[in-house]
């Protein structure tokens, strides 16, 4: 209950601090942290406008889409206080609610009929695919170090003694992060601020969406990421009691976001036909995770 | 007792009705005889899941011996999972074949191959004496072949024909080695034998449940034994391949769990051996579904992935024996008793959405449709559920077998050895992998024939069926959703099935539970508060939107005004990501003609997806052979003189045959003593 309301809470400003960041980092002042927030508001009063191709899918998708995001961040525990839903094998409902979501999203920009939103469509089916691997073969390699199978245990039970765990939450942390920029088509997979329909991915599939469905969209990628970023923040809170957590908790997040922030000031986007190839590298750095916990606990026979 | 002869009569009179009725009676009367066999089938199978066993011994002949039938929990969850989809599927067959009521004598011997078949079928999963087993097995090939060859006027129909006929005799000729393999050790035709034989010659059998593997394996589609599977399914009138892909496949599996059963070997080695195959197949499979554009051969590529799922949780089972962790055994082989179910349904949906799209274009090329939901509202709707749950995405009945093989590979991690780890995380990473490309190839197939605007002006305009020829596929459709939101009774009817394999193990026959199974009923509740979830965010959507009247207006083509119906995003273009990445590991083959000049005339370009194993497995040896026997095609020259000299030179053969001998055994004497 406390990691759902924070992560809500979260999610009202990260996008804010994503872009202060970026401002700050490029010389500029920059909008207020709420600004996302009253793009959003606005954009649910507005009207929206349907193209005639679609059905009822695209009418449909937003709102699944939206749902499989607060179904994921239920399952989401917060330190010592489990989720709202904790149970064994609780991280494969979160990504294959996820990829419920997805799936309607994908359909919804191939409803609309327009090249451009197919484009997307492939290029997101393509490279989501390819990054559920390395977080199943991540989570295995928790399950295997801690001998559980839930979020909630996992998370308790992890904690760093060695200096090899140390490197271990290191690259985990990593696969995590490019997992989350993945799925959040920001940097260095795809630029969210590209103004080439032809380089976008995630951006180029919701052209067609006007009003509260592009709100709510939008309010969707901003739960996303502070989703992404608590189950990072999970990796390090352990077994700590709630009035440490909480602020831990938080200074992660903000912590994350301006990561964020800055490796899209910093960074260039990938060639797009790299992408997937990197994506896959991913897969292999959670294996390396695998090895060091099989160092670790010395299970080599 | 009075149930086989009950079935047989049915059988016979049924039969025997068929041919005399109208052309639409036949499908009706085809439609009842199942269901009564289907009821007297069920009739033993549904005690047998709760624990009655139905055993019985039919005389049999001097040549079989005596030939127990019996119905213990693993042939009763099989028999009835045949019963439905030979149900729905012989239901949608009736009014699927409205449109070839002329041809009357080929319905009636495509309706009496149909009950045949299924009469097969069922007596396969019963029949425990190798030699009426082969007979039964036989007659279900058999029937299958007519079945498929129903359009027998198109020569690739026959083709593909005659490929699944000969590629299923080479697994009955495996079975029969191997069948052969016991009764000349133990002198029995009787499967007891067989695990008789198992235990006092552990080395061997090895060697005897590779055999059988590969016979089964043949009908299951495993990866490199499939390549029949994507010619038959798209030759064969859609309910048929609904009902081959969603339960004649399915026999192959039951085969191999039949023999994990009686082969009590190194079951460590056999679960390597199937996991790793299992992946394989999995994989490759929907990597080629991907890259293809016949919907009804994606489908057949997707039931190959299919099978490699299933096969996981039977690698799991082993794995699961073989280091002694019953729970790993029985949610592998639960997971994939359940897979089996889940996909014998959503399959044969599928393949009832896609027979109605081909009778709409009287193609099957994907590329050619585009917009069909708002003319097929209702199919649409199926084939939409159908695909979330085939690529196990949550709330449908997918995900709950896919949940349970996730679990207890996840859980099983820490208890295994090194190798063990290995084969556990390769088997989660292939999952996974599969899930994932599994989403990329049904976005494309539903996104290209539903979505957006009719790509191609078509002869006729497609219509929505009416509610009764809709009707199989909604009972499909419930049983998807009712396993995805309420699991828990098919977990329990498993608890026997599965429970037979752990009592190898642990010799205790009772169900081994432990808070899995509940966890797995909570998942269903989760799953049901996802749609309703969903339906609250949708229904607070609608309320807002309607404040203000929606507009309506033409897809925003980035500043392009004039944008067709054939600039949007094909299928091809679709995975055109995928296909380069996947290129080094299949085989495309294309053609191109690009525009040159001043005034350029038609330009194409054609990619076509080829299975590599099928290339260097089947046609490049058969290629070899034929022309190693083309080196004697000049015997037969079409000389009568010449076809009389062969007659004399073998009449003259057989008279001096015993001077022949003598003449030999003479050489080998002297040899002999020298």
């Amino acid at each position: 209950m406390i990691s759902f309301g924070l992560i809500f809470f979260v999610s009202l400003f990260f996008t804010g601090i994503v872009s202060k960041t970026k401002s700050l980092l490029s010389g500029r002042k920059g909008p207020g942290l709420m600004q996302p927030l009253k793009d959003i508001i606005r954009l649910f009063r507005k009207r929206s406008i349907f193209s005639e191709t679609t059905s009822i899918i695209f009418q449909i998708a937003p709102s699944i889409s939206f749902a499989s995001v607060l179904m994921a961040v239920m399952v989401l525990p917060l330190g010592h206080s489990q989720g709202l839903l904790s149970f064994e094998g609780d991280f494969v409902f979160f990504a294959y609610v996820l990829a419920a979501g997805k799936f309607f999203s994908i359909l919804a920009a191939l409803d609309t009929g327009s090249s451009f939103e197919g484009m997307g469509a492939s290029r997101e089916s393509l490279f989501s695919m390819l990054a559920e691997p390395a977080f199943f073969i991540l989570m295995g390699s928790f399950g295997l170090m801690t001998g559980y199978t839930s979020f909630h245990k996992i998370f308790l039970a992890l904690h760093f003694g060695s200096y090899i765990s140390y490197a271990l939450g290191v690259i985990a942390m990593f696969v995590l992060v490019m997992i989350c920029m993945v799925e959040n088509s920001r940097m260095p997979i795809d630029d969210p601020k590209t103004h080439l329909e032809l380089t976008m991915v995630h951006e180029v599939m919701i052209l067609d969406n006007s009003g509260f469905d592009l709100g709510l969209i939008s309010y969707t990628t901003m739960l996303k990421f502070s989703m992404y970023g608590s189950l990072i923040a999970n990796l390090f809170l352990g077994d700590s009691p709630l009035y440490g957590t909480i602020p831990a908790f938080l200074g992660i997040q903000f912590l994350f976001a301006v990561l964020a922030g800055a490796l899209e000031s910093f960074s260039a986007r990938f060639r797009m036909s790299h992408n997937a190839q990197f994506i896959l590298v991913l897969s292999s750095l959670s294996l390396l995770v695998l090895f060091g916990v099989l160092v670790m606990l010395g299970r080599f026979n | 007792m009075e149930y086989v002869i009950c079935f047989v009569l049915v059988l016979v009179l049924f039969s025997m009705l068929i041919p005399i009725v109208k052309a639409g009676m036949k499908g009706i009367l085809a439609v009842t005889g199942i269901v009564i066999m289907a009821l007297i089938s069920s009739a033993g199978a549904i005690p047998a899941l709760w624990g009655h066993e139905t055993r019985l011994v039919l005389p049999g002949s001097m040549v079989t011996g005596e030939i127990p039938l019996v119905i213990d929990p693993l042939s009763a969850w099989f028999i009835l999972v045949i019963n439905f989809t030979f149900i729905t599927s012989a239901l949608y067959g009736c009014r699927y074949l409205i449109p070839y009521h002329q041809r009357t004598s080929q319905l009636s011997l495509h309706w009496i191959s149909y009950l045949l078949t299924h009469a097969g079928i069922l007596s396969v999963c019963v029949i425990q004496n190798s030699v009426a087993f082969l007979i039964a097995w036989e007659i279900m090939a058999l029937g299958t072949f007519i079945l498929v060859i129903f359009e027998g006027n198109k020569a690739s129909t026959i083709k593909a024909g005659i490929n699944y006929l000969i590629q299923s005799h080479v697994a009955v000729l495996l079975l029969t080695v191997a069948f052969i393999l016991v009764a000349s050790s133990t002198g029995s035709f009787s499967f007891d034998a067989i695990a008789a034989y198992a235990t006092q010659h552990p080395g061997p059998s090895l060697f005897l449940m590779l055999l059988f593997f590969t016979g089964f394996g043949f009908k299951a589609g495993f990866v490199p034994f499939h390549t029949w599977l994507p010619h038959a399914h798209p030759a064969a009138p859609t309910h048929v391949s609904g009902m081959m892909s969603g339960v004649l496949i399915k026999i192959g599996i039951y085969g191999i769990l039949r023999m994990i059963l009686l082969i009590q070997v190194n079951y460590l080695a056999v679960g390597y051996f199937i996991l790793t195959l299992s992946v394989i197949t999995g994989v490759y499979g929907v990597m080629l579904a991907i890259v293809q554009h016949n919907l009804k051969k994606l489908l057949a590529y997707h039931s190959i992935e299919n099978i490699g799922i299933i096969g996981i949780g039977i690698g799991m089972g082993c794995l699961g024996l073989g280091y002694h962790l019953p729970f790993l055994s029985t949610l592998g082989f639960a997971g994939a008793l359940l897979h089996t179910l889940n996909h014998s349904l959503f399959k044969s949906l599928l393949f009832y959405s896609a027979g109605y799209i081909y009778q709409s274009a009287h193609t099957m090329n994907i590329e050619r449709f585009g917009g069909l939901m708002r003319r097929m509202p209702e199919t649409a709707f199926l084939f939409l559920l159908a695909a979330m749950a085939i690529c196990g995405l949550p709330p449908f009945n997918g995900f709950v077998s896919e949940f349970i093989l996730y679990t207890g590979l996840f859980k099983a991690i820490p208890s295994t050895s090194f190798p063990g780890i290995l084969m556990l995380i390769m088997a989660i990473f292939s999952l996974s992998l599969i899930g994932g490309l599994a989403i990329l190839c049904f976005t494309k197939a539903f996104g290209t024939i539903f979505l957006g605007s009719p790509r191609y002006p078509m002869k006729e305009i497609p219509a929505e069926r009416d509610w009764l020829t809709l009707l199989p596929m909604y009972a499909t459709g419930l049983l998807i959703v009712v396993i995805g939101l309420f699991p828990q009774p098919f977990l329990h009817m498993l608890l026997l099935p599965a429970g037979q394999f752990t009592s190898l193990m642990t010799g205790d026959t009772g169900p081994i539970m432990d808070g899995t199974f509940d966890v797995i009923s909570q998942v269903g509740y989760l799953s049901a508060g996802f749609i309703l979830l969903s339906l609250v965010v949708f229904l607070v959507r609608k309320k807002v939107i309607g404040r203000v009247p929606a507009g309506i207006g033409p897809t925003w083509g980035c500043g392009y005004v004039a944008p067709s119906a054939r600039m949007q995003y094909t299928a091809s273009s679709f995975v055109r990501n995928y296909r380069k990445l996947a290129e080094p590991l299949l085989s495309f083959r294309k053609q191109k003609t690009d525009v040159t000049g001043i005034f350029p005339g038609e330009a194409d370009h054609h990619t076509h997806a080829r299975d590599k194993t099928e290339l260097y497995l089947i046609q490049w040896p058969w290629q070899k052979v034929r022309y190693f026997l083309g080196l004697f095609s000049f015997l037969q020259n079409g000389r009568l003189q010449f076809y009389i000299l062969y007659g004399m030179i073998f009449i003259l053969l057989v008279l001096t045959a015993p001077f022949i001998k003598q003449v030999f055994t003479f050489i080998v004497s002297l040899f002999m003593v020298s």
